[in-house]
């Protein structure tokens, strides 16, 4: 090392102030991305809350919806609110149960290729578009039946299928191995450890599941055009019929030139958002929780 | 292969205790002849106790330097000089601070968020960790090698060009890229695949490699952590051997479990413990340091005789 | 061992009934994975059929045909697939570099404390219901946008042919911009998880040879998630061609290929989604389904792609380790 050309530490170089220089810019940047996208997110809300609330009455939940915004005649979602409620019910019905079964398949039963072939068509599942989706149930169960409020539930529940089956599978894979082998050395066969030691174990990722499930549900769109698209103004709650929903009335009120159409539009868009916003966090926060629970057993 | 590697311009060295084998040392006394440790490292390292740094100006001063992480203190109270070309090593039982003390002398603590360095950390006359010091350049001149080789997952070439790239030094890459690789007795096992990646290298080549990243920036100093406890012992050799070399030109600091390696590599060695406070907050102290042979011959401290006798750690 | 009376045992055989159990749920279960073959096997087919009469009829001119003209019956859709590809690519182009800095932020820059609660706020983007989105898009944004946003991009970059035009609140602009808003809570999450799990090594191992945080990202952690980066934006990318609800509250469904950015246009998600209402032919019904099998197809294989970049990129780290 030679002595002769020493440089102090002090004041270095310029290149190495103009990489310091440059490095805080592109952090910057970073930064600003972040926050930008933080604003886009307080932006909708808001705007959806200032448009909304105006709207938010009494009448709201206790009016149907009404065609031309006629005074006196609805004005309401009360039929929006309970179709959706009651299709959505008819969809987690259908998948939680088939997306529990799968992912005990998966993670209990299956040889590793297989569970893999699983693993992945239910993510090629969860990249197809709702939209194709419902012209998927529209030719099987409605051509020649009519909309009903069952292809609806159905529709949905593909859409919710691969989210609940995947974070199912991820909770029970959490569920350490020494749990299993307890289960089974005390004489429980498979199935028994599986229902009684395992799923209990599991069963907070499984509700958490559930929940995110419910609010995927319950704002999708496309899967309803074409299963329950066009629906009576009035409260309906035979399966068999088309019902009203909360997405389609945003939907068509954000097309319609009415201004009653838009008000109610926004604020039924208020009462989806709020609900499935504080479905996915209360979700996502139990999810957390749950694993960290699961993995204190470790 | 202990041949020191003189590029020119380099000043004539000073003497160095003679670390080949055991010949040089005094008989010891018939009691103690084959029984005590001590005298083994000892003779492992060279068996007298001539202080190494004379002639050798101080290229680090640590005064009164405590490294603290969220308010819990690692280490406290360090007083040490470290000297140009020699090789200084940082022994003592886990949890005595030792790494925490080597990275404080790259800034590498400076990401973790809550470490705190207080006292004055001394480099060439500067203060290191002084207002307008570049953590950036300090990170040039002082490099580090860690305990597990972390080679780029790029090609071998591009791990050795990447410190090169990142601070303009790209004038006759190749020539600097051969050179750093020849330094880290490197260069013949793969000049012939120097496309291939970093990661297909066994692990003591590894490590080699990353000491070539290293040495390609034309550091002063090298920092080491344990560079070769996740190696077998013939790459640990090999190590052990470059290091030995390498101290020609550039001050080396090595923290290191292995008393046997600091015996053989180490020309000052400097013994941490843990010290326990009445609270029962731990933190690590420098308990002793000097010439390596001395440390382990004759000992000042109780604790070092302990340590270094096995009787803990 | 002293002789005891031995405890009331069952005798060793005979225990089947347990066995059935374990049958029967391994039965169960695997009908639940048959269920999902045949849905994916139903989904296809029956999609397939529904367009049968349209692929029938006009083959793979359907792909290079302009008109989409109910009264004639005649069905093309090239200015859909070119609708698609515009608004999508648009999207990407804004998204993934704003998500890989968003990746980088909430992996490296933000402090620790607002790390979790900043990285739930991306993701509760993408948990806004895409119809929500239009609304907003349609009402709000659109004449924000068009007031303060296009005059200016008009006035300084106009030079540009196609970004030349009159501002308008519905078309190609503001297509791109919602599906932006949709493509980034997906790419930023997955980047954000990639650049957590980059080794501490290497990234140590930059920071030593004196490089600054941002050299350590550049050189360092995006070379070494890039596959996995690839196949976040391809997801982005399936997301964004799949979306019908908001793109076609936006985008003003035309007919034809606008002249400028600004101008109206369509996709096929969104041509499926706006002619719901009723089709007025067989024909055009088939050819909706048409579109859909397009959709079908181009989401595979985006999708598949993805998943194949990701387990590559998977076994290699592991690998490499």
């Amino acid at each position: 090392m030679s002595t002769a050309s020493y440089q102090p530490l002090a004041g270095s170089s310029g290149r190495a102030a103009r990489r310091r220089r440059w490095g805080k810019v592109m952090e910057g940047l970073a930064t600003l991305a972040a926050i930008v996208a933080i604003a886009v997110l307080a932006i909708v809300i808001i705007s959806v809350a200032k448009k909304g609330l105006p709207a938010l009455n009494v009448d709201l939940f206790t009016q149907v919806t009404s065609t031309f915004g006629i005074p006196g005649q609805g004005g309401g979602i009360k039929n929006a609110i309970i179709g959706t409620v009651i299709m959505t019910a008819i969809a987690t019905a259908i998948s939680v149960p088939l997306g529990v079964l799968l992912a005990i398949f998966s993670s209990e039963f299956a040889p590793a290729r297989l569970a893999l072939i699983i693993r992945i068509t239910l993510n090629v599942l969860a990249g197809v578009p709702t939209i194709v989706i419902g012209v998927f149930v529209f030719g099987l169960l409605v051509v020649g039946n009519g909309y009903s409020a069952y292809a609806a539930g159905v529709a949905l529940s593909i859409v919710q299928l691969p989210v609940v089956a995947r974070s199912t599978e991820e909770v029970l894979l959490l569920v350490p191995h020494s749990l299993r082998e307890a289960g089974m050395a005390l004489g429980a066969s498979r199935a028994r450890t599986v229902l009684t030691v395992i799923l209990p174990t599991a069963v907070g990722g499984i509700v958490t599941a559930t929940i995110v499930a419910v609010a995927r549900a319950a704002g999708e769109t496309a899967p309803l055009l074409f299963t329950t698209g066009i629906f009576a103004n009035a409260v309906v709650t035979d399966p068999t019929k088309p019902m009203a929903s909360i997405p389609l009335v945003i939907f068509q009120g954000s097309e319609s030139p009415s201004a009653h159409d838009q008000e109610v539009a926004w604020a039924a868009a208020l009462v989806l958002l709020v609900g499935v916003l504080i479905g996915s966090s209360v979700g996502r926060l139990l999810s957390l929780r749950s694993r960290r629970r699961i993995e204190q057993t470790r | 292969m202990s041949e020191t590697i003189r590029p020119e311009g380099t000043p004539p060295m000073t003497d160095q205790p003679d670390q080949t084998a055991a010949g040089n040392s005094p008989d010891p006394p018939p009691e103690v002849a084959s029984a005590r440790p001590t005298t083994q490292l000892g003779e492992l390292a060279g068996g007298h106790d001539d202080d190494p740094t004379v002639g050798h100006p101080t290229v680090f001063e640590l005064e009164n330097v405590s490294v603290s992480y969220s308010g819990m203190v690692a280490i406290r109270d360090v007083d040490m000089d470290i000297h140009c070309n020699l090789v200084t090593a940082f022994i003592g039982p886990s949890g005595c601070g030792k790494t925490t003390l080597l990275r404080s002398l790259n800034r590498l603590n400076d990401l973790i968020p809550g470490a705190a360095v207080e006292g004055r950390v001394s480099y060439r006359s500067e203060d290191l960790y002084g207002a307008d010091i570049d953590a950036v350049e300090v990170r040039r001149r002082i490099g580090m090698v860690f305990q597990r080789p972390n080679p780029f997952p790029k090609s071998i070439y591009d791990n050795v060009a990447y410190g090169l790239r990142l601070h303009g030094m790209k004038d006759d890459l190749d020539g600097r890229v051969e050179r750093a690789l020849r330094h880290a007795v490197l260069w013949d096992e793969v000049k012939d695949r120097l496309k291939a990646s970093g990661l297909s290298l066994s692990g003591g080549q590894q490590q080699r490699l990353c000491i070539a990243r290293a040495l390609a920036i034309e550091p002063d100093v090298i920092l080491m952590d344990e560079p070769a406890s996740a190696l077998d012992p013939i790459s640990t050799q090999s190590i052990e051997d470059l290091v030995e070399q390498l101290k020609a030109e550039y001050s080396i600091i090595i923290v290191t479990h292995n008393m046997q390696q600091a015996a053989r590599v180490a020309d000052v060695t400097a013994f941490f413990s843990v010290d326990v406070a009445e609270d029962g907050s731990r933190s690590g102290v420098l308990v002793e340091q000097g010439p390596t042979s001395k440390l382990f011959i004759r000992p000042s401290d109780p604790r070092t005789e302990a340590y270094v006798t096995g009787r803990f750690g | 061992m002293a002789t005891e009376t031995p405890t009331q045992r069952l005798p060793l055989s005979g225990h089947r009934r347990t066995r059935y159990g374990d049958l029967a749920l391994r039965g169960i279960t695997g009908l639940a994975a048959v269920v999902l073959g045949l849905l994916m096997v139903a989904l296809v087919y029956e999609v397939a059929r529904e367009a049968w009469p349209s692929i029938q009829e006009f083959g793979a001119s359907f792909l290079t045909g302009t008109e989409w003209n109910a009264v004639t019956d005649v069905y093309g859709a090239r200015d859909l697939i070119w609708g698609t590809l515009i608004t999508s690519l648009g999207a990407l182009l804004i998204a993934v570099p704003m998500s890989i800095a968003i990746g980088v932020f909430l992996s490296e820059l933000a402090p620790r404390a607002i790390r979790t609660p900043v990285t739930m706020l991306v993701e509760l983007l993408a948990a806004i219901p895409s119809v929500v989105l239009g609304l907003w898009g349609i009402l709000v944004m659109g004449p924000f946008v068009a007031q303060h946003i296009e005059p200016f991009i008009i006035d300084h970059f106009g030079w540009i042919p196609f970004l030349d035009g009159y501002p308008s609140n519905q078309g190609l602009f503001m297509a791109i911009l919602v599906l932006t808003i949709m493509v980034v809570p997906i790419v930023a999450s997955v980047s954000r998880e990639l650049f957590t799990n980059v080794p501490s090594d290497l990234k140590q191992g930059s920071l030593a040879l004196g490089a600054t945080r941002w050299e350590m990202v550049r050189s360092v952690m995006i070379p070494q998630v890039g596959g996995g980066l690839v196949a976040a934006v391809m997801l982005g990318f399936g997301r964004a061609i799949g979306e019908a609800i908001a793109v076609t509250q936006v985008i003003g469904g035309s007919n034809s290929r606008p002249d400028s950015i600004w101008g109206p246009a369509d996709t096929m998600a969104s041509r499926i989604a706006a002619q719901y209402a009723g089709t007025a032919t067989h024909l055009q019904r088939a050819s909706l389904a048409y579109l859909a099998v397009l959709l079908l197809a181009f989401s595979l294989i985006v999708n598949l792609t993805a998943q194949l970049i990701a387990g590559r990129m998977q076994r290699r780290m592991r690998g490499a380790a």
